[in-house]
């Protein structure tokens, strides 16, 4: 096997863009696993057992099977009940779709870990729900979590590469694509691991700061 | 009481949104039971606290002293019996000649005539001392930001904490805590103000002020105090009325001056000899 240098330079403006297309498939991912998360964590707290239960029922389902085949289901069947979306939208729903039923976890301790008193402070004061939610006890229920919560942004990161499986081109993508044309395989494949690496190791280290000075 | 006085009144810092300090009836527990799995804590409570009168409550812990208050705020619900504050039920509603339990929004609406200190003062850690004064009148009575922020302002002064506005409540001392929280408490201009054991946390020589402050808020203002404590002398100080509780229910009840000095129970004078 041999190292081809030109090979690297010939992949690199498809690298750049296979680059992109994983960030984007994160951050959307990653927006979508937060908000989707937070909203399983509350519904959960529900005092009516029929919200409880469907979410749990969901979010367990979910959880329990594996993100590549939730990725096929949604590239597969959705077309067929009429719901026809690209490939990265399916891609970025299945990722914040299944990392959703992780954060909902890391929210609901983070809201475990917010003491009784804030909530029976929140009730003497008549605070409606919603604001006793948003001003009270999410502020500090997140605070708390937000390491972990990054510490799935990387997870997540490192699980971009399966949504190549249904066809968004993103590095793995690219480097097969670039393989597929030219049967390099060995430079294009490396220049991606390096390039998850750069950006996996400097986030968990920042992670580690951030937990220092939120988590008190 | 005129139309005149009503006015002058209502701009004060500390007043009742409502204020009727005419001696009438404005808390009523009738009937209460509370049971927590086996244990009662109440057993089937009769008394009442008339409008503008400071009572205390007295008695070893686990008696239910503290649960009278979370009832009254709503915290926990009763088991058997109703409370009626201001002439309203609190817990139940009137439909059809008959009583059924209140939904949320009559609970609400009850509820606002009530305030509370806590032991742990839970004052909201994410929000700086104004905003914790601020945020139940604007977001639950209404009042515009700088409406709330004057009232605010108003009762810091009344606390001696107008320098520590913008500071947020672990800056503070667990004294100058307590006082934000009384000043949060009255910001709703509650009619009834119901005070936890609110210097039990505290190193003892941050109590002095807490006290000293809600000494002045019961001989200046007309709110009627319901009050936990084992600062006796705290208690013969402000209260009109101290009631001595046993087993979930009140033994004796009386002026400061006759239960402190001559009881008429034993069971008080053990308890006193106790404390004091």
């Amino acid at each position: 096997m041999t190292w081809d240098w030109n090979a690297v330079g010939d992949f690199m403006p498809m690298f750049w863009h296979g680059l992109l297309v994983t960030l984007e498939a994160l951050a959307l991912g990653a927006l979508l696993a937060f908000t989707l998360g937070l909203v399983w964590a509350v519904l959960q707290r529900s005092e009516h057992a029929v919200v409880r239960w469907p979410v749990t029922a969901v979010t367990e389902f979910v959880r329990n099977t594996p993100l590549l085949v939730q990725l096929f289901f949604l590239f597969y069947v959705l077309p067929e009940w009429g719901l026809t979306l690209s490939a990265l939208s399916t891609g970025v729903i299945g990722l914040g779709l299944h990392y959703s039923t992780y954060t909902a976890e890391v929210y609901r301790a983070g809201i475990d870990g917010v003491p009784a008193g804030q909530w029976e402070a929140a009730t003497a004061l008549s605070l409606p729900r919603p604001r006793t939610w948003f001003a009270v006890i999410l502020p500090q229920a997140i605070r708390r979590v937000a390491p972990a919560l990054g510490n799935y942004v990387v997870a997540m990161l490192k699980d971009t590469p399966m949504i190549f499986v249904i066809g968004v081109l993103e590095m793995l993508g690219e480097a097969r694509q670039y393989s597929a044309q030219t049967f390099h395989t060995v430079e294009p494949i490396t220049i991606v691991g390096i390039a998850f690496i750069l950006i996996s190791y400097p986030a968990s280290l920042l992670l580690r700061v951030l937990e220092r000075r939120l988590v008190r | 009481m005129s139309a005149d006085s009503n006015l002058s009144k209502e701009s004060a810092a500390v007043t009742a949104a409502n204020p009727a300090v005419d001696g009438s009836e404005l808390i009523r527990f009738d009937k209460v039971t509370k049971r927590f799995g086996s244990n009662t804590v109440l057993d089937s409570l009769d008394f009442t606290v008339s409008s503008g009168k400071h009572v205390t409550l007295i008695g070893p812990s686990g008696s239910g002293k503290t649960t009278i208050l979370r009832l009254l705020m709503t915290l926990t619900r009763p088991d058997e019996g109703t409370i009626k504050v201001d002439g309203d039920y609190l817990t139940h509603e009137e439909r059809g000649g008959g009583l059924v339990p209140a939904g949320e929004k009559h609970v609400r609406e009850v509820r606002k005539k009530i305030g509370m200190v806590f032991q742990q003062f839970n004052l909201f850690p994410n929000m700086k001392v104004m905003r914790n004064i601020t945020e139940a009148p604007v977001h639950v009575l209404g009042l515009s930001a700088d409406e709330a922020e004057a009232r605010a302002r108003e009762l810091l002064e009344l606390v001696g904490l107008t320098e520590h506005a913008d500071k947020y409540p672990t800056q503070l001392s667990g004294g100058q805590q307590q006082r934000v929280a009384i000043a949060r408490a009255l910001a709703m201009r509650p009619q009834v103000l119901l005070l936890d054991e609110v210097t039990s946390a505290l190193d003892p020589e941050l109590v002095a002020g807490v006290l000293d402050v809600l000494r002045d808020i019961a001989h200046t203002t007309d709110i009627t105090m319901l009050c936990v404590t084992h600062e006796m002398n705290f208690a013969r100080d402000i209260s009109d009325d101290v009631l001595m509780f046993d087993a979930g229910r009140v033994i004796e009840s009386g002026s400061p001056e006759k239960i402190f000095s001559e009881p008429d129970h034993e069971r008080t004078r053990q308890f006193l000899s106790a404390v004091l």
